[in-house]
């Protein structure tokens, strides 16, 4: 077992610690619970960044070209967004949804064949460590706000209905949870786009051509769609509250299947097949 | 030296008598005098407040204290013995110290949690403390009483939530807009409860406040003393659009604000959430307006039962409350028994023993090539020295034993030899907390 497969499996380990903590922290009153899983999560972090660099330093690219490497790196990219949208809200619960997320995406990745991939020619671009990093920091930020938003409809369906669990007093207030909502949006929405033309500049070095329709370009423009809609909506006509935090999911499911869903089901550049031989 | 306390709460006496047994707080001085001058009482504090009178004292001879304190109480007040004694409480021991730990903590206030008891002990012992009343004992006992009180509120939620309806509307709002200071509310009728309520949402921040009733001078009355405006009751509904929280408690027979209405008002503010308060019976505000979104309307009995939720909410942490008053308890009782003579003697007794003890190990560990005769001699050299040096702090405590100054000498003692440390961390009493509230 090389070094940053150990080191991997160790990050995996205190992920899944952080996503017990976190989970006991949703029902428990007590602060310290929530508290070590924060901490667990930071650690988990520290390890997870000398897991990349050394795949790094082992292979000498971007860690992000096999599935097994974008997973790993797509769990970094959202505990890093979230721990930075922690010092800024303070909103322990948030994590409660991230953790989880980052955990199965490092259990996923476990499963996958950890070899350094031998390079595909198409690969060897500057262009590409910049499209996957950009797509990635993208889907973590979008991700942050599909949890803002799942807690959004959590707490306002407590308020109206009147009916208060002890949640209630642990998730923040509406007005945060939908600042949240468009902070994500203004981050993640130029991060994808320039996700989208950096990955357009390298398909044209890589392919010849800026734009091929294949099945990830098809799904990744109609998020892009979807998104554009929401932060339209939200800047003239007073989108804001429910309707922001519906599609702020919607719009995170529709990433979750461009990454997943068109690898599984359908075929095309994208692939990682295509990538490695495998 | 024991504590005893004798007293009566709202739990065990009716208003009529609470009244008829209470101290004023403004004259403590002739009170706690007379009560010191009570010959078993050795030290003395009077906790006097609207649901409850206290007494308490540290005396030698507890059974006569209890006894005499209960005459007190009756004689002081002019009031036949035997017409209150039903109404009394009273204890010694440990007993004692877990009453006061636990009035302190608020856990046996009529509305349990709420802050105000320990600042009224506070000044108690404030006015105790001025005319010399209470000694070592009590100083020690409610320096004690007030770190188990803080210890309650800042470990157990029991008084986080919100347990009056005004207050249940501000902690409501806090939890749809997060800030209230960037806030308007609007008041629509002029009624005590509004009023109420917005001076908790003012105090909570809230600077925007306009007032609104089918009589305009009370609304410019009620708006002047917020710094508000007053706005005619026909246009009402055209300024809604500038307030976050609406509160309405008009005697008006029908709805005065319908769901289309609203579905216009929130049109205008782009959405931006509305909290909206009906205190009115019958209601003003339609109850649909609750399913539009980003309003959020709440009526009384919505209110009553978040406060109900809440007190059961306090009622839950009361039980974790009641271990930490266990727990110090233990500590205190242990502190108190240590200030017994006896076990001083020998612990003083023992600590010096054990330097003599250490010291002989050194020195011979240096000195070889001693003979055993001269090893006695050494040995015998150091022990006379000790007995030499224990020989009159032995005789003051014992002597101090038949007069009050026990106590001091041997909390003296204790720390001078740093004995086993007496239970309880002496800190200066602060004032009440601003936070208190309610």
């Amino acid at each position: 077992m090389t070094v940053n497969v150990l080191l991997f499996k160790i990050t995996l380990l205190t992920y899944f610690a952080a996503t017990i903590f976190y989970l006991i922290g949703v029902i428990s009153r007590k602060d310290s619970v929530r508290l070590a899983a924060i901490w667990l999560l930071s650690g988990g972090f520290v390890l997870h960044c000398s897991t990349l660099a050394a795949r790094w330093f082992a292979s000498g690219i971007t860690p992000v070209a096999s599935l097994y490497e974008s997973l790993s790196f797509f769990a970094w990219a959202l505990v890093g967004i979230y721990l930075i949208f922690y010092l800024r809200y303070r909103t322990i619960m948030l994590g409660a949804f991230i953790t989880p997320l980052a955990l199965v995406l490092m259990i996923i990745g476990s499963a996958a064949p950890k070899q350094t991939p031998a390079l595909n020619p198409m690969l060897d671009s500057w262009w590409f460590p910049v499209h996957v990093t950009l797509a990635f920091l993208g889907h973590a930020v979008f991700a942050i706000a599909a949890a803002a938003g799942i807690m959004y409809l959590l707490q306002e369906r407590m308020l109206k209905s009147k009916k208060f669990s002890g949640l209630f007093y642990r998730l923040p207030s509406l007005d945060t949870l939908d600042s949240m909502n468009y902070k994500c949006l203004t981050f993640g929405f130029p991060l994808m786009t320039m996700g989208i033309i950096s990955g357009a500049i390298w398909a044209n070095s890589a392919w010849g051509g800026y734009w091929r329709w294949d099945p990830k370009e098809t799904w990744a423009l109609i998020s892009w769609f979807l998104y554009a809609a929401l932060l339209h909506g939200r800047l003239t006509v007073g989108w804001r509250g429910r309707r922001a935090a519906i599609f702020a999911i919607i719009g995170f499911a529709f990433l979750l299947f461009t990454f997943f869903g068109v690898n599984l089901f359908l075929s095309g550049e994208h692939s990682f097949r295509n990538f490695t031989g495998q | 030296m024991h504590i005893v306390i004798v007293g009566l709460s709202h739990k065990t006496a009716p208003v009529e008598i609470r009244e008829k047994l209470a101290f004023a707080p403004t004259a403590m001085e002739r009170p706690l005098r007379q009560m010191l001058e009570l010959p078993p009482v050795a030290e003395g504090l009077i906790v006097s407040t609207c649901n409850r009178v206290e007494l308490c004292a540290a005396t030698k001879e507890p059974e006569a204290a209890m006894a005499a304190l209960r005459r007190f109480l009756a004689e002081y007040h002019e009031v036949p013995p035997e017409e209150i004694s039903s109404n009394l409480y009273s204890y010694q021991g440990e007993e004692a110290i877990r009453h006061l730990f636990r009035v302190s903590s608020s856990l046996d206030s009529m509305v349990l949690g709420e802050p105000q008891i320990l600042g009224q002990i506070k000044t108690a012992y404030g006015y105790a403390a001025e005319f010399k009343t209470a000694g070592l004992i009590l100083n020690r006992f409610l320096h004690k009483a007030f770190s188990v009180a803080k210890r309650v509120r800042t470990e157990t939620a029991i008084a986080s939530n919100a347990v009056s309806v005004s207050f249940a509307a501000v902690e409501l709002a806090r939890k749809i807009f997060d800030r209230l200071d960037n806030k308007g509310v609007m008041i629509i009728g002029a009624g005590e409860m509004c009023e109420l309520a917005a001076r908790h949402f003012v105090t909570n921040g809230v600077s925007k406040v306009l007032v609104t009733n089918r009589t305009f001078e009370r609304a410019e009355k009620l708006a002047a003393e917020f710094n508000g405006k007053a706005i005619p009751f026909e246009y009402f509904v055209e300024h809604l659009a500038e307030v976050d929280i609406v509160m309405t408690s008009t005697g008006a027979p029908n709805f005065i604000l319908g769901q289309r209405q609203m579905e216009e008002v929130l049109k205008r503010r782009k959405n931006r959430p509305m909290f909206l308060i009906d205190i009115a019976v019958p209601r003003d505000i339609d109850p649909k307006v609750n399913n539009l979104d980003n309003a959020y309307l709440y009526d009384v009995d919505d209110l009553q039962g978040v406060v109900q939720a809440n007190l059961k909410e306090r009622q839950k942490e009361a039980g974790k409350a009641e271990t930490i008053v266990e727990q110090e308890i233990g500590q205190f009782y242990q502190w108190l028994g240590n200030l017994e003579v006896k076990p001083t003697i020998i612990a003083l007794r023992r600590k010096l023993e054990e330097i003599r003890q250490q010291e002989l190990d050194k020195t011979f560990g240096n000195l070889k090539d001693l003979t055993d005769g001269q090893r006695r001699s050494i040995e015998a050299m150091a022990g006379a020295i000790i007995n030499k040096v224990l020989h009159q702090p032995t005789a003051v405590l014992k002597h101090s034993q038949n007069d009050t100054s026990g106590e001091d000498y041997v909390d003296a003692v204790r720390t001078l030899f740093d004995l086993p440390a007496p239970a309880g961390d002496d800190k200066e009493i602060k004032p009440l907390d601003d936070t208190d509230q309610e």
